[in-house]
């Protein structure tokens, strides 16, 4: 039975590790939404995945790393959370597989025929939200009674908690920042995330799915947002959350946060890779950053370039057409912007890539 | 169409009346404001302050063990005195990723980072996690009475080749 249960536990320690874990999810992302919508959207399936979600928490608690995680009362909210986002996701893909039906029939989706038979404001819609807000502040005055502030003791600039956490909503960013250089990962990508968020109403001129549900008629949009959304940002919360332990080291979720435990994390940068074991001059890094840096320069530059091009001109033809120029290389620039951070987090944990290019000098690495 | 008339009265501002009171307004909004601003920016210059000095002695070299990093000046002044074959050095405690203070790994005799997980050798220089730089060194020397002398207003970057300067190193014979 205890061999058994060890079994279990160092299973899912090893499948939570990032690279397995952000594969597994990117898969379980494509299949849900291209090849099992129709299952995924069924009642039978939420009701399966909320519960064996409980199940799966509820039964793990019994390891005392793992209740001790999720019991935090800073971790509390998120785990709410993550049945919250799996409610959501379903319900969105239930709405969007009956309209997707409908459509194919040539009939009027859903939210149509609903907007024909008109509901009173009073009593209909203030009751349900006279309801609603009691519920709210029930669930507000429960917890600020039940669970105690995650105060900390007074702040000393010489002393960081170990491990020291972001807020929950900001750990997908602090995640971030292991790839990327501050100025990249603190600055640009969430400057780029608001405005980007800002601009899809601009971007996308889709008539399509303006007020109800649909994924056929706007796959693209749809994926590509939720790919954002699900596996950048609340995947990494999870990272962040439930799987960073003391020195920021990675932890399964049974793992016991081990101060010491060392993990082998040399990382080089591909200027290093480049000179180092290729024996290009004489094996050592020239002083001259842009001889220095040179490839990691070209890759990045050809990445963006190269990579507009190839949408351009290959894979998002018809969008370009339709869209016109100035909307598809704005989309094309947060897109590819996007795709960098997977990119950056892939090689760092294949190769241990630190810097594709290392300008420590000027404060410029990517 | 009639042009409309406005009523004329005795007493009716002009234009340059407008204008002048106008100025008026706006020259006390500045004036207001600057003073204000001033008062504000006269709190970055505390009158006195109570962090413990930027330049310190910090006992004989004797009493630092050989390959051993330091932590007793960690919470008082932020750095990290180290000793080696050759001689002394004296590492700030700020991580060069985003400013947390690493810590001191005896049994694996590296600086990590509790943020981001940065890690650096006992000589500063980083080689794991994200930090694009490794750790500064402060100025190091002798005071008249044989003492180690601390200075926090000058570092030395390495990445600049400064850690070749003789005063980022303090040579023991």
């Amino acid at each position: 039975m205890a061999t058994i249960g060890n079994f279990i536990t160092s299973a899912i320690n090893a499948f939570c590790q990032p690279s397995i874990l952000f594969t597994a999810s990117c898969i379980l992302f494509y299949l849900v939404f291209f090849r099992w919508r129709e299952k995924f959207a069924e009642k039978k399936t939420l009701y399966w995945m909320e519960g064996s979600m409980g199940v799966f928490i509820f039964v793990s608690c019994l390891n005392p790393t793992f209740r001790s995680v999720v019991t935090k009362p800073d971790n509390i909210p998120i785990v709410g959370m993550l049945f919250l986002v799996v409610f959501f996701t379903w319900l969105a893909v239930h709405k969007m597989v009956i309209n997707d039906r409908l459509i194919d029939q040539g009939l009027d989706v859903e939210n149509k025929k609903e907007a024909k038979e008109l509901v009173f404001t009073w009593p209909d819609l203030v009751f349900s939200e006279f309801i609603c807000s009691i519920i709210a502040w029930c669930v507000l005055l429960i917890w600020s009674i039940v669970l105690k502030a995650p105060l900390e003791e007074p702040a000393n600039p010489v002393e960081t908690p170990n491990p020291s956490k972001a807020p929950w909503y900001f750990l997908g960013l602090q995640e971030m920042l292991v790839y990327y250089d501050p100025w990249l990962a603190g600055v640009v990508f969430p400057t780029l995330i608001v405005v980007g968020l800002i601009l899809i109403p601009f971007i996308d001129i889709n008539p399509k799915g303006n007020g109800y549900y649909t994924f056929k008629e706007r796959k693209f949009a749809i994926t590509s947002f939720l790919f954002g959304f699900l596996i950048l940002w609340i995947l990494l919360i999870i990272y962040g959350t439930f799987l960073r332990g003391p020195n920021w080291n990675f932890f399964g979720p049974y793992e016991v946060w081990d101060l010491h435990k060392l993990e082998v994390l040399k990382n080089v940068n591909l200027s290093e890779y480049l000179f180092r074991s290729t024996g290009l001059n004489g094996g050592k890094l020239p002083d001259n950053p842009f001889l220095r840096e040179g490839l990691g320069m070209v890759l990045v530059i050809g990445y963006f370039v190269y990579g507009t091009i190839l949408l351009q001109k290959k894979w998002m033809k018809n969008l370009y057409e339709k869209m016109g120029k100035p909307r598809f290389y704005i989309l094309v620039g947060l897109l590819l912007s996007m795709g960098a951070l997977p990119i950056k987090m892939v090689l760092r944990w294949l190769i241990n890539l630190k810097y594709i290019v290392g300008i420590p000098e000027w404060f410029f690495n990517i | 169409m009639p042009t409309p008339k406005f009523p004329e009265s005795e007493n009716a501002i002009t234009r340059r009346d407008f204008f002048n009171w106008v100025v008026v307004g706006w020259a006390g909004f500045a004036a207001a404001m600057g003073g204000a601003l001033t008062a504000i920016g006269r709190l970055f210059f505390p009158n006195i302050t109570f962090e413990p000095p930027q330049q310190f002695k910090a006992g004989f070299p004797a009493e630092y063990a050989v390959n051993k990093v330091d932590e007793r000046f960690k919470k008082r002044y932020g750095v990290w005195i180290v000793r080696n074959e050759r001689g002394i050095y004296c590492l700030s405690t700020v991580c060069t990723h985003l400013g947390c203070t690493p810590n001191w790994l005896e049994g694996e005799a590296k600086f990590k980072c509790p943020c981001h997980g940065s890690g650096f050798y006992s000589t500063g220089i980083n080689f794991e996690g994200p930090a694009p730089r490794p750790l500064e060194r402060y100025r190091i020397g002798r005071s008249e009475d044989g003492q180690i002398a601390i200075d926090k207003t000058v570092k030395y970057q390495f990445e600049k080749g400064q850690w070749n300067d003789p005063s980022s190193f303090l040579e023991l014979a």
